[in-house]
């Protein structure tokens, strides 16, 4: 079975429940309003975590599985947080024949999470990405908005070090 | 309605206005091959088995939900669709666990069946990556193996349609799809209310209950055990499809036999215990009418009906009937009267039940169902179950003689058989109530407005100067529309009685699977709910309150229905679940 557990702990506001409220309220009798419903949703909360899922499901009537279905099948959906610091690894052409691959599995495996997850302390969340238009130094990886370029996997520590 | 005339591989075929190709074929005696088609319930046209070439159409169209035109011109089996379909499911084949040895659909599989039909000669033909999942068995009664699934969602269209749970789905997209529940919670997490409804719909190996023969095979080695066994008045209706018997065969007599000589020592009957629901039911109710209790009374035989209302209408449980079901009353009564009656410890009694039913498993572990302090049902059993215990201990089924059930717990009436289809507990308790309330014997005892397979029916009795008003709903979904009337007070009714299994228990998830390409052409409720009203009309008594071996209960044991004695042995309590 994929693993996709949340790993960061939920820390919605009151106020954000009240906007998903009223979102919910103006879309919920039109047919098809899931989807913009889960846009708005993502908008108010950044993701979509289980708690904010279940909220929809509940106001909705609509089985939190087929929620959870149509969250996993988009890619404009996402599961977890951004954190702080967001990384993102080219895997465009140019980049991945320089073996960006290699750098995004380090740095998976070094943060404990997949693509797409956040760590458990909101600090770092990873994500693939498809040309930042720096080709010449590939292989590129960003954090928020720093680049770096011709990256190794050995210099991966010391980049994540500047940010503990 | 007007019909519309075009030529299917060569033929005229004349059909009815907006049919599909597949439903015009299909009058025409023209078998095209489906997968993931369920009629009414999974019409989404994606397995492309059931693609056609169209005269004039630019691609092969799916017959299945491909309306029919005037003049249409159709081919079904020319040699290109043939090896079409075959490279369909050698696609399928290149994602699924070919264990089909030891598979438990093995013989009775969708999948191979279409493979052997179309000839399929290298089941490896695309080899290359699979998927691989653990399978999910954190549900009391049944697996689920995605690595057998081929992602038809025939599963989980009957799951939200038909019985608006919807708690397995398809998940991700792409190769990695999968069905599953919501963030991965086992299917014992969910407010999956056990139906098994999916295992019915599947076509492949990917869902079906857990087996507990070797525990009944124990059971019955063990010298110092009692084994009783009940089957269900449902089992008897479609036991015998399995063996080769036409659908809509009773082989009551032969089920009997099998059960003797498998080695249980008594062979009762659920029939008699669903007299005694009756008998305290229809007392609650008069009960309820006559001091102002909770109304609507909801039936409670059904464990997967109850547990939706524990998990989706939790406000509505003070009007569930506190009876327990025909099941754990004979449980109950097995191990305390009748362990009392033949000076047995009722821990040395083993029950068994065979059910039409995979909820029935779930419901043996619930609590409050253990009247001698030991669980009232030990080991509950699917009528598939059963069907492979007679297999595997070695039993010519058809040679069998007809045989009866053992005294006392297996003498039943008429009002008890008709228990499994929809609209007969209702039957079986106004024949005893009506009676009750009126002091006058019945002219007739067939209420037939509650027959019949429609998912909802209501009817209005005048009785001893009341007039009853009644609903029947089977399948969850039914259900539901009436219990959001209720719920908002719409609805004024008296008495509702609610199955989980469209058409009732004769079509529960235990019961043996019917293929797709029978199941979408003909009413299999109606056609096993037919056996049980059969059953009822040749039996000389149709009243529960007539049969001699409750009375005798009662009188010996229990007292009074509704006496504090047989509150503490058939009745228990409900709790509230949440959704998931």
């Amino acid at each position: 079975m994929p693993e996709k557990k949340q790993t960061v702990p939920f820390s919605g506001t009151k106020e954000q429940e009240e906007a998903l409220l009223q979102v919910i309220a103006g879309l919920k009798d039109e047919p098809g309003a899931l989807m913009p419903i889960l846009q708005k949703a993502q908008d108010i909360y950044g993701y979509l975590p289980m708690e904010v899922q279940k909220m929809i499901s509940d106001e909705t009537g609509i089985p939190l599985e087929k929620i959870y279905g149509v969250v996993t099948f988009y890619s404009q959906f996402s599961l977890s947080p951004k954190g702080k610091y967001r990384i993102s690894v080219c895997l465009g052409t140019a980049c991945y024949v320089k073996g960006s691959g290699d750098i995004y599995n380090a740095l998976m495996e070094k943060l404990g999470i997949v693509g797409g997850e956040c760590t458990p302390d909101g600090k770092f969340s990873l994500d693939a990405c498809r040309c930042v238009g720096a080709c010449g130094l590939a292989p590129v990886m960003m954090v928020n908005d720093e680049v770096y370029g011709r990256l190794t996997v050995d210099d991966i520590d010391d980049i994540l070090a500047k940010y503990e | 309605m007007e019909n519309v005339n075009l030529k299917i591989n060569g033929l005229d075929v004349s059909a009815p206005a907006g049919s599909t190709i597949l439903e015009a074929a299909h009058i025409a005696g023209i078998k095209i091959p489906t997968l993931c088609f369920l009629k009414d319930i999974n019409e989404i046209g994606a397995c492309r088995m059931c693609i056609v070439e169209v005269k004039g159409a630019r691609n092969l169209v799916a017959a299945c939900v491909h309306p029919i035109n005037e003049g249409m011109e159709v081919r079904t089996n020319t040699p290109q669709l043939i090896e079409a379909r075959k490279r369909t499911l050698e696609l399928i084949l290149s994602d699924h666990d070919k264990k089909c040895l030891s598979c438990v659909r093995s013989g009775n599989c969708e999948l191979q069946a279409l493979c052997q039909e179309l000839g399929v000669a290298d089941e490896n033909y695309f080899s290359g990556e699979m998927n691989r999942y653990e399978p999910d068995t954190s549900a009391a009664h049944m697996v689920r193996d995605n690595n057998k699934c081929i992602l038809c969602r025939r599963c989980s269209a009957v799951c939200e349609k038909s019985q608006a749970v919807g708690v397995i789905g398809p998940n991700q997209r792409g190769f990695a799809t999968f069905i599953g529940s919501p963030f991965e919670m086992g299917l014992g997490e969910t407010s999956c209310v056990s139906c098994g409804q999916c295992i019915a719909a599947c076509p492949t190996g990917a869902l079906y209950e857990k087996d507990f023969l070797d525990d009944v095979l124990a059971a019955i080695e063990d010298p110092e055990k009692h084994v009783v066994v009940q089957p269900a008045p449902s089992v008897r209706a479609a036991l015998g499809e399995e063996f080769g018997y036409p659908m809509g065969t009773d082989v009551e007599g032969k089920m009997a036999a099998a059960l003797r000589r498998i080695g249980f020592d008594k062979v009762f009957d659920t029939d008699y215990s669903a007299d005694l629901t009756i008998m305290e039911e229809a007392n609650e109710f008069i009960e309820r009418v006559q001091n102002g209790g909770v109304l609507p009374m909801m039936t409670s035989c059904s464990p997967g009906w109850v547990k939706y209302c524990e998990h989706y209408f939790p406000d509505l449980l003070d009007n569930l009937s506190s009876c327990k079901s025909p099941q754990q009353m004979f449980g109950a009564v097995t191990k305390t009267y009748y362990a009392e009656k033949m000076g047995i410890d009722p821990k040395d009694i083993v029950c068994v039940s065979v059910m039409p039913c995979t909820a029935k498993k779930f419901e043996i572990g619930r609590d409050d169902q253990d009247a001698a302090g030991v669980p009232d049902v030990d080991i509950s059993i699917t009528t598939r179950e059963l069907a492979r215990l007679i297999r595997k201990v070695g039993i010519d089924f058809q040679s069998l003689p007809d045989e009866g059930f053992d005294d006392p717990l297996g003498e039943s009436t008429g009002a008890g058989v008709i228990f499994g289809a929809t609209g007969g507990v209702m039957e079986a308790a106004l024949r005893t109530a009506v009676e009750t309330l009126t002091g006058e014997e019945l002219k007739s005892v067939e209420f037939t407005e509650v027959r019949g397979t429609d998912g909802i029916k209501e009817a209005t009795y005048h009785v001893a100067d009341m007039d009853v008003k009644v609903a029947v709903a089977s399948g969850l979904a039914n259900a539901k529309q009436i219990l959001e009337k209720v719920r908002s007070g719409e609805a004024d009714y008296h008495f509702i009685e609610i199955m989980c299994c469209p058409g009732g228990c004769v079509n529960g998830g235990g019961q043996p699977q019917v293929h797709a390409d029978v199941r979408n052409f003909t009413d299999v409720r109606a056609v096993r709910a037919k056996v049980l009203y059969d059953n009822d009309a040749a039996k000389p008594l149709r009243k529960s309150h007539d049969n001699p071996s409750i009375k005798k209960l009662y009188e010996e044991y229990l007292g009074k229905p509704g006496s504090e004695k047989a509150h503490h042995v058939l009745h228990t309590r409900y709790v509230k679940r949440s959704i998931n």
